[in-house]
C-alpha cells in the first residue's frame, strides 16, 4: 500500500500535534459536507487491478492487430527499445521541474540537449523546453505573434492545410483576443499565391504546415518573403521525421517553427501525451513562452545548466506574462531526445526516405485500382490524399471487416472532400499490408 | 562530475539504430526540396544509453528520497500505473480509430470522468486539458463563454487572491479577462470585505485555490462563493491542492462551479521532470454545454446482454478544442489505475494521511521556524526560512543546505505573501521516520544558521554540483550546442 503508518505511528503523531484523532484535523471545514459517501467501490489489490486493466485494454483493437493507414497528425512509427528503457529510469520520471539545479542536472542537461537537437533539425536558433502538443504549439505561435506587435496587428493568416485540430485550438485560445483569422476558407487545394494575397500590413502571422495536412511538400520561400515584406511573422509547422530529408524551414526564413513531436519515439497512446515543438530566431527568444535551459558553470567550475530567462514566465510576471504555460512535456521531450540521439544523422535520413518510398509505392499501387486516384504531381512525404469512387466513409466501413483502418475521412473537416481519404504509410507499414489493401480494394470494386 | 553533451560524443558514421532496407521499389526523391546537411550527432546505442543513465544519476527524485516540494504533491508513483499505461491495448491505439474499435479506451475515459465527478461533486468532466495551467485556461474560457451566452459581455473582471499560483492571473489574462488581486485576511483566508467591494455587474468570477497555497482550508469559502454567486459571478476552483480533500469534502458543495484536477499531483501520475501532466476540468450542470470538445459519453445505453456504446460528443455551446485529439490518455490510464487501487476508503486515507503528515511536521518545526499563519494546516504548510539573529541567511540558503542531507528542498519564495517562504508538502506516502529525520535536519540547519552561516551560504556541499551561476546563464544565453564546424573533416 502507498500510505505507511502503523497504528502506533499515528497515535504518536497525533499526540505531537495535540489532537485526539485524525478527523479533528478537519475541524475548519464546514461540517455539512464533511466525510461524504462518494458511492465509489472499494480498492483492489495490484493483482486485481492488473487483471481489470488488462481486460479493458483487450477490448480495444490496436494498430498492431489491425492494418492501419491512419495518420493525420499521429503516426505509427517504430520505437527503439532503448527509448523506453531510459524513460523508465525513475531518476527522470519521478523528478519534477528542475527548480534546484544542483540536484536536477540530469533533467536540465536533457532539456538542453533536446533544445539543441530540435534546433539542429529545424535550422532555428533556439527551441524551448516544449509545449503540450502540436496544436498548442501552433496556438502559442499565434499568441506570440499577437504580442510581438503589442496586440496592434489583428490579422492571422492560416493555411487551410494546417491541421484542422490545430486551427480549432487557435480559435479557442484566441477567443478573447479580437483577432481576424483568415485563409481557412480558401479551397483546400489552393496554392501559396492565394495565401500571399491575404497578407496585409495588419497581419501579425502567416502560418503553414510542412509537409501540409495532406502530406504535400511546397516551397514556401515566396510566402516567407511576402510575409516579411509586410513585416509579419512567418511560421511553419513541421513533421520532424520529414526533416530527415527535407530542407529545414529556416531555408524559407521562418521566424517560428512548431511541430508535433509524437513521431520522435512517442507511442500513439490514443492521442496523448504528445510533444509540442517550438523554435524561433534568436531575436524573438524573449517573446517566446515556455521554459528554457541555458548553459552556465557552478561554484566548482563545472559546466552545468539552469532554467533561464525566467522573467518571461507566469510565476514571475503573473498576468503580464504572454502565456500561462507552466508544466511542459518533460518526459516526452526526453523520449524524443533519446530517439534523435539513437537515430542520429544517418538513421533519421534513412527513416525519412523509407517512409517516402513506402508511401510512394502505396500511392502508385492505389492509383492502379479502378476508380481510385492519387494526385502525384505535387510532391508528398509519407501521407497522401486518395480519391475514392464512393464517399470515403463508405470505403472505411467496407475495409473495417477486413481489419483495415483505411485512412482519415477528410469530409469531417473539408465538406467538399466527400470522396477523399488521407492515407499514411510509415516504415512500420509492411509491403504485404499495402498489397493486402490493394487486394481488398480490387475485390470490393465499385466499378 | 560533468558529462559531455550528446554532440560531444558524436563520431562520423556511428549509429544507434538501423532500419531495414526498403521492401518496395525506391522512388525518385523530390529534387529541390532535399536538405544539404543534417547536423545531428552520431552515437552508438551503448553510448546513448550510458550517457542518459549517467545524467539521470545527477537527479534527485521521489524514488531516491523525500521530495517535500510544496504545492507539487510529490507522492510515490505506483509502478503498476506504468505497466497498465504501456499495455498494447492502450499504448497502440490511434486517436482517430473508429469508436467501435476503442470501446475499452472510451469506457475507461468515461469511468474516469465518473470517478472525478464523485470526488468533486461536480456534474461533468472533460479530460482534454493537458496540464493544470491548461485546465485553468479552459475553465476561464468556460466562464467567459457562459457570461457571453447570457449577453453579459461586460463581465470581464476575474478576482484572484494574492496567495494564488502565478498561472491563475496568467490564465485569466490569456482569456482576455481583467485581473483584480484580492488580499488575504489575517488568518490566510480570502478577505471578504475586499471581495464585497469587487462584487458588481462586471464580475466574471473568482479563482480560488482551496486549500490555498498557505496550506490552509479557506474558512470563508462558502461565504465567498455566496457573495460571488449573488453578484452573478462564477467560482473557479484551482484543484492543485485537492490531495487534502479526497473523500473529506466535495468542492462543489463549497460553491465551486468549475475546477481543474491535476492528475500528476493528486492522482499519482509521475511528474516526469516537468510533465506531461493532465488537467481535467469539471463543471456544474449549467456550465456543461460549454465544456471543450470532444468529450466521452454513452451514445447507446446497454442492457443485460450488451455493454453500453461509448462515443465522443460535442457539447452544444462548446468553447471548442483546447488541443489536438482527446487529452493525455496515457496519464488518464495511470490515474484510473490509481483510483481503482485505492477505492473510496483508500482515497479518503490519502487525504487524511497527507494532512496528518503535514500537521505532524509543522508541529515538530514550528518552534524553530516562524509559521506566519499558525493554524492546523491541510496537506502542506508555509514556514519562514530566515531569522532576525541570523541576518545573512535566506530561505534559499536553508534550501541548499537541505540538499546536503539527501532531501529535496521545499518550494522557495512562494506564496509571495510570505517573506522567505519555505512551502513544505510531505504527502501521504512518507513514513514517520522520514518526517522525523527531516524535522531534525531543519532544526539542525536553524542552529547552523546562527553558528556557522557559511555552511548554508556555500551549500550544497554533498550534491554532484555546487550552486550554478544563473546570472551568467541569462547574460551569455547559451541555449544550445552543436557539432563542431570541422566535424567529420
Amino acid at each position: 500500500m502507498y500510505t505507511p503508518h502503523t497504528k502506533a505511528d499515528r497515535e504518536a503523531m497525533l499526540k505531537v500535534i495535540g489532537v485526539e484523532k485524525v478527523e479533528d484535523l478537519f475541524e475548519c471545514i464546514p461540517s455539512s459536507g464533511l466525510f461524504p459517501d462518494l458511492g465509489l467501490p472499494e480498492g483492489l489489490s495490484e493483482m486485481e487491478v492488473l487483471s481489470e486493466l488488462s481486460f479493458i485494454s483487450s477490448v480495444n483493437e490496436t494498430t498492431q492487430e489491425l492494418t492501419s493507414f491512419l495518420g493525420a497528425g499521429a503516426y505509427n512509427h517504430f520505437i527503439p527499445a532503448a527509448v523506453d528503457s531510459i524513460l523508465r529510469r525513475s531518476e527522470f520520471y519521478t523528478a519534477y521541474t528542475p527548480y534546484q539545479p544542483e540536484i536536477a542536472q540530469g533533467t536540465l542537461q536533457a532539456i538542453f540537449e533536446y533544445q539543441s537537437l530540435i534546433a539542429a533539425l529545424t535550422g532555428m536558433d533556439v527551441c524551448n523546453a516544449s509545449h503540450y502538443d502540436g496544436a498548442t504549439a501552433v496556438a502559442e505561435a499565434v499568441n506570440m505573434a499577437y504580442h510581438r506587435f503589442r496586440e496592434r496587428r489583428k490579422r492571422i493568416v492560416l493555411s487551410p492545410r494546417l491541421h484542422p485540430h490545430y486551427r480549432a485550438t487557435v480559435h479557442t485560445y484566441m477567443e478573447g483576443m479580437d483577432l481576424e483569422i483568415v485563409g481557412e476558407d480558401l479551397e483546400p487545394d489552393c496554392g501559396t499565391e492565394e495565401l500571399i494575397q491575404l497578407i496585409d500590413d495588419n497581419t501579425a502571422l502567416v502560418m503553414v504546415q510542412y509537409p501540409d495536412f495532406f502530406g504535400r511538400i511546397y516551397d514556401f520561400t515566396e510566402l516567407g518573403k511576402a510575409a516579411h515584406e509586410h513585416k509579419a511573422l512567418f511560421a511553419v509547422h513541421i513533421n520532424p521525421i520529414a526533416l530527415g530529408m527535407l530542407k529545414p524551414p529556416s531555408e524559407f526564413d521562418a521566424d517560428i517553427v512548431t511541430g508535433e513531436g509524437q513521431p520522435l519515439g512517442v507511442p500513439l497512446s490514443f492521442g496523448g501525451p504528445y510533444l509540442g515543438l517550438f523554435a524561433t530566431k534568436k531575436e524573438y527568444v524573449r517573446k517566446m513562452a515556455g521554459r528554457l535551459a541555458g548553459e552556465t558553470v557552478d561554484t566548482r567550475g563545472q559546466r552545468g545548466y539552469v532554467l533561464t530567462l525566467n522573467t518571461r514566465e507566469q510565476h514571475i510576471r503573473r498576468e503580464q506574462a504572454t502565456s500561462n504555460i507552466c508544466t511542459n512535456q518533460g518526459l516526452i521531450a526526453l523520449a524524443s531526445t533519446v530517439y534523435l540521439s539513437l537515430l542520429g544523422k544517418n538513421g533519421l535520413q534513412d527513416l525519412a526516405e523509407l517512409n517516402y518510398h513506402k508511401a510512394h509505392y502505396a500511392a502508385e499501387q492505389l492509383s492502379t485500382v479502378p476508380g481510385y486516384h492519387v494526385n502525384m504531381e505535387v510532391p508528398f512525404f509519407n501521407e497522401f490524399v486518395l480519391h475514392c469512387p464512393v464517399p470515403a466513409a463508405e470505403v472505411n466501413d467496407m475495409l473495417l471487416p477486413y481489419d483495415i483502418l483505411g485512412g482519415y475521412d477528410l469530409s469531417k473537416d473539408y465538406p467538399s472532400m466527400t470522396h477523399e481519404l488521407l492515407v499514411a504509410v510509415t516504415e512500420a507499414t509492411d509491403r504485404s499490408e499495402i498489397d493486402y489493401l490493394i487486394e481488398v480494394l480490387e475485390e470490393e470494386s465499385y466499378e | 562530475m560533468s558529462e559531455p553533451t550528446i554532440f560531444e560524443l558524436s563520431k562520423p558514421q556511428r549509429k544507434g539504430v538501423r532500419f531495414p532496407r526498403p521492401d518496395v521499389p525506391e522512388s525518385a526523391l523530390p529534387e529541390g526540396f532535399l536538405r544539404a546537411e543534417l547536423p545531428l550527432p552520431e552515437v552508438s546505442e551503448n553510448e546513448v544509453v550510458r550517457h542518459f543513465t549517467r545524467i539521470s544519476q545527477f537527479n534527485h527524485a521521489v524514488d531516491i528520497g523525500f521530495y517535500p516540494l510544496g504545492s507539487c504533491t510529490m507522492k510515490y508513483n505506483p509502478k503498476i500505473n506504468e505497466e497498465t499505461a504501456r499495455l498494447p491495448g492502450f499504448s497502440q491505439l490511434h486517436p482517430l480509430q473508429p469508436e467501435v474499435t476503442v470501446q475499452g479506451a472510451l469506457g475507461l475515459m468515461y469511468e474516469t470522468q465518473k470517478w472525478l465527478e464523485a470526488i468533486s461533486g461536480l456534474d461533468a468532466i472533460s479530460l482534454q486539458p493537458a496540464a493544470g495551467a491548461h485546465g485553468e485556461l479552459t475553465g476561464v474560457l468556460i466562464i467567459r463563454a457562459y457570461h457571453r451566452s447570457r449577453g453579459d459581455n461586460q463581465r470581464v473582471k476575474m478576482l484572484v487572491p494574492d496567495s494564488a499560483h502565478g498561472t491563475n492571473p496568467a490564465s485569466s489574462a490569456m482569456s482576455g479577462m481583467e485581473m483584480v488581486e484580492l488580499p488575504s485576511d489575517e488568518r490566510g483566508n480570502v478577505d471578504l470585505e475586499a471581495l464585497k467591494t469587487e462584487c458588481d455587474e462586471t464580475l466574471a468570477g473568482l479563482m480560488i485555490t482551496n486549500p490555498n497555497t498557505l496550506g490552509l482550508f479557506d474558512e470563508n469559502i462558502e461565504e465567498a462563493s455566496r457573495l460571488v454567486h449573488e453578484a452573478g459571478g462564477l467560482v473557479y476552483g484551482d484543484g492543485a491542492n485537492l490531495n487534502a480533500l479526497l473523500g473529506i469534502c466535495r468542492p462543489a458543495e463549497n460553491g465551486i462551479d468549475v475546477m481543474h484536477f491535476n492528475l500528476h499531483k493528486t492522482f499519482s501520475t509521475p511528474h516526469g521532470g516537468g510533465g506531461p501532466g493532465s488537467g481535467p476540468v469539471g463543471v456544474v450542470e449549467k456550465l456543461k454545454p460549454f465544456l471543450p470538445a470532444p468529450m466521452v459519453a454513452i451514445t447507446k445505453e446497454g442492457d443485460q446482454d450488451t455493454p453500453p456504446l461509448y462515443g465522443f460528443v460535442t457539447p452544444e455551446q462548446t468553447i471548442g478544442r483546447v488541443k489536438a485529439f482527446h487529452g493525455h490518455f496515457g496519464m488518464v490510464v495511470r490515474a484510473f489505475t490509481y483510483m481503482l487501487s485505492l477505492g473510496e476508503n483508500g482515497l479518503r486515507d490519502v487525504a487524511m494521511t497527507a494532512v496528518l503528515n503535514a500537521n505532524y511536521l509543522q508541529a515538530l518545526v514550528k518552534d524553530t521556524y516562524h509559521i506566519p499563519y499558525e493554524r492546523l494546516c491541510m496537506h502542506e504548510f508555509v514556514a519562514e526560512g530566515a531569522w532576525d539573529d541570523a541576518p545573512e541567511v535566506r530561505a534559499l540558503d536553508v534550501s541548499k543546505r537541505i540538499i546536503d542531507f539527501g532531501f529535496h528542498p521545499p518550494t522557495n519564495y512562494f506564496p509571495l505573501i510570505v517573506p522567505e517562504a519555505l512551502m513544505i508538502e510531505p504527502t501521504e506516502t512518507e513514513t514517520k521516520e522520514t518526517l522525523d529525520r527531516f524535522a531534525e535536519t531543519l532544526i539542525q540547519i536553524a542552529k547552523e544558521a546562527r553558528e556557522q552561516p557559511e555552511l548554508l551560504k556555500e551549500a550544497p556541499h554533498e550534491a554532484p554540483f555546487g550552486r550554478l551561476d544563473e546570472v551568467k546563464a541569462a547574460k551569455d544565453l547559451i541555449l544550445k550546442t552543436e557539432l563542431p564546424e570541422d566535424y567529420g573533416k
